[in-house]
């Protein structure tokens, strides 16, 4: 179970890994995620579903070694096997025809929002993609993502690929010129902080999907708790997705540095 | 030998054993004493289980204080109703398999029980041996004894199985309760699956009480004694969401027991409790005892703390005070709101945890945590408490002193303040009932729901208990579910 299907690179430490878990790939819906262990001393990581195939039974998964953990997620072979893949777990994107969507996506976080383009797209929104990352190496998946999107922005931070600057940048030119009814925002938190600050600034409704750390995932423990319009909330159980203009990003940010 | 013959009371042997002393010459005796690792010894190895278990000889001495009485009380305090009596004179006979064969009639987990149950206030709180100004029967350490020796002694007592009837039932959870459940389906002759949504089968008994009150490997024995049985058990599965109910009833299963355990760790909500270094006792205990953190070769982390503050009297709050010594702390404190009279956890634990060195706060109360320029926890702000009126639990309710403040450098806190019911299943189920605090609503006889399918019972009805009240609750859902199958 839990085998490697197959295997490729994004770029030297993102990898995409296709994974045999066939009850999952029949239960999950766009903005579930998984937890996966390597080994039988490994951590339980949280990994949001890029992808999945009912006929085959897989489930894709999008990796950035960053830790030891996701280092040794990345350095599994087609063959090889995850010790242990539960899921889907937390709630699923709320899908709906909301008119004109923004999606925009940063390094990795493209991966979890390429099926929230997809839902968005088949639910007949107009649906506007702006990817960012550092450098042209680390914009993923964008044949992907043009092909259910109705335009794609990119921006990078050094302006090889695509316009030079931030991903607000681009975001902020699209609401300038249009009505924009909902932004989705996934990618590193400082980024989805400025999304969700400048999306505050236009009154525009905002979902962002967090990605704490978190144990087992399933409600039990509560390290992936964040302040929510005041609230305690539990990622895992309650998310991953909430309203960004809610989301305390301050107390995000401190508390993704737990274990540094 | 005969079943009823090992714990019939008026079997020869029986009266015989009764014959051979006086009730005077039995309660003469003094009750045993646990053998103990000494506290600077045991708070240096986290492995290691602080109780020792009783000789053969210390077993047998004890055995010999039970009076047998015609009509033993100790076994109207036992939630799952094992014959103590019974099973006791077997020890003091010397047959001790026959003793474990008379628990087993009746529990799945002695192993497990005897060495976590809360003996003072069910079994031994009702021995004859209170009302003669004596000390009751070591009940709990002989319930141990039989399992461990049974265990050790590798004669595991076969147990006596119905003829297979080929019917599915599905247990969601794997604790005490789902365990007791599925042995007591798989007697009856169910073909039974257990599902546990961790990576581990054994539920709290494995992530919550740590090695040195309950060795992981005496649950894998447990847990082995099922399988054998035919029990089947499905790891990283999650009902309600990597397989619905629906998929269960295509699937063949005819019902469900519902275990899903208390899931959800309570917090206070005061200022800073978000703070790194503040976390539930779920996750501290998660991952020190599922985890390994800390252990070599272990990949999960967890912070240390030099000065740990839990928060919480109860054997959770207990049980990570004592794990934080045996991290390392220099100073590890329990806070609590009322006194040391109404803390609910087992007065053995609380011995242990003050010859360990841990301090009690009593009728203190956190308010508030103030973190440093990281983000990490450095102070908590504890009010001081007096005892006023009794509330409805009967307890003393305690109230805030006017202005008496205290604040206490930490480094560390643990809020073991309770927990709510999981919440993954009800809400994937649309026809059940809930209560108000979130739990299943069931027939308090029969631990069936709302919806027919569903049975329930443990913390997810109870919203945090006991062990052993987890495991009644699987013995009576077994024979109810059993009793409605049977009527179909």
């Amino acid at each position: 179970m839990y085998k490697i299907l197959e295997k490729s690179y994004f770029s030297d430490n993102v990898v995409k890994l296709v994974v045999e878990a066939p009850r999952i790939a029949k239960a999950r819906r766009a903005g579930h995620f998984v937890i996966v262990r390597v080994g039988d001393n490994g951590e339980r990581i949280p990994l949001t579903i890029a992808d999945a195939d009912t006929d085959r039974g897989t489930i894709t998964l999008v990796v950035q070694a960053v830790g030891n953990s996701t280092r040794k997620i990345c350095a599994l072979r087609p063959g090889e096997s995850f010790t242990d893949v539960v899921g889907p777990l937390g709630k699923a994107t709320h899908i709906g025809r909301f008119g004109t969507v923004v999606c925009c996506g940063g390094g990795v976080g493209v991966a979890p929002l390429l099926p929230i383009i997809k839902a968005m797209k088949a639910a007949g929104n107009k649906v506007i993609s702006v990817l960012a990352a550092r450098t042209k190496d680390l914009i993923i998946l964008e044949n992907e993502v043009r092909r259910y999107s109705d335009e794609v922005i990119i921006m990078t931070d050094d302006g090889s690929y695509g316009n030079k600057g931030l991903v607000t940048f681009g975001v902020e030119q699209v609401i300038n010129r249009e009505q924009v009814d909902l932004v989705v925002t996934i990618g590193p938190a400082i980024m989805m902080k400025f999304v969700s600050m400048l999306t505050k600034k236009y009154d525009i409704p905002t979902v962002c999907s967090l990605n704490t750390i978190m144990v087992d995932g399933t409600g039990m423990c509560g390290a992936c708790r964040i302040s929510v319009g005041g609230a305690t909330k539990f990622v895992c159980v309650d998310g991953p997705e909430f309203n960004a203009h809610e989301v305390d990003f301050d107390e995000l940010l401190l508390r993704l540095k737990a274990y540094n | 030998m005969d079943i009823d013959y090992i714990s019939n009371r008026d079997a020869e042997w029986r009266q015989q054993l009764r014959a051979k002393a006086s009730a005077k010459e039995r309660v003469a005796v003094q009750r045993v004493k646990m053998p103990e690792l000494s506290p600077s010894y045991r708070v240096t190895h986290r492995l290691e289980e602080v109780n020792q278990g009783l000789t053969v000889e210390m077993a047998r001495n004890e055995a010999f204080r039970c009076l047998d009485c015609p009509n033993p009380q100790c076994v109207t305090g036992c939630p799952v109703s094992i014959d103590i009596p019974g099973f006791i004179k077997n020890i003091e006979r010397g047959d001790f398999s026959e003793a474990i064969r008379v628990i087993n009639r009746t529990s799945t987990l002695p192993a497990v029980c005897g060495r976590v149950c809360p003996q003072e206030k069910q079994c031994e709180s009702k021995c004859i041996h209170l009302k003669m100004n004596s000390q009751p029967v070591a009940i709990g350490y002989l319930e141990r004894f039989a399992a461990d020796s049974s265990r050790l002694s590798g004669d595991k007592p076969m147990q006596e199985l119905e003829n297979r009837n080929g019917i599915k039932i599905a247990v969601a959870g794997s604790g005490p309760s789902g365990l007791s459940f599925a042995g007591d389906m798989v007697k009856l002759g169910y073909d039974v699956t257990v599902f546990e949504a961790l990576h581990e089968i054994g539920g709290v008994l494995k992530y919550g009480i740590p090695e040195f009150r309950l060795p992981n490997a005496i649950v894998d024995e447990e847990i082995s004694a099922l399988q054998s049985m035919g029990v089947k058990f499905v790891k990283n599965t999650i009902i309600g969401k990597t397989v619905s109910i629906d998929d269960l009833k295509a699937d063949g299963y005819k019902a469900i027991y519902v275990a899903s355990g208390a899931g959800l760790p309570r917090f206070m909500n005061i200022p800073g409790e978000n703070l790194n270094g503040v976390m539930s006792s779920n996750e501290y205990l998660t991952r020190i005892n599922l985890m390994g953190a800390g252990l070599p070769d272990h990949d999960t982390p967890v912070l240390g703390g030099k000065v740990v503050a839990v928060i919480g009297g109860g054997n959770t709050a207990m049980d990570s005070v004592r794990t934080a010594l045996r991290m390392g702390a220099d100073r590890a404190m329990i806070i609590y709101r009322r006194t040391e009279d109404e803390m609910p956890a087992r007065k053995e634990e609380i011995k242990h945890a003050k010859e360990e060195g841990v301090e009690f706060l009593t009728l203190h109360n956190p308010v508030k945590y103030i973190g440093d320029d990281n983000g990490r926890v450095a102070v908590m702000k504890l009010q001081k408490m007096e005892l006023g009126q009794p509330d409805e639990s009967g307890r003393r309710s305690p109230v805030p002193i006017d202005g008496a403040f205290e604040e206490i450098p930490v480094d560390l806190v643990i809020v073991s303040v309770g927990v709510s019911p999981n919440p993954i299943i009800p809400e994937s189920v649309n026809d059940l009932e809930m209560s108000k605090r979130h739990t299943i609503v069931v027939d308090d006889t029969s631990m069936q729901s709302s919806n027919p399918f569903i049975f329930a019972g443990g913390d997810i009805v109870r919203g945090g208990a006991t062990v052993i009240l987890a495991m009644g609750d699987g013995k009576r859902a077994a024979e109810n579910m059993h009793r409605f199958l049977s009527q179909k």
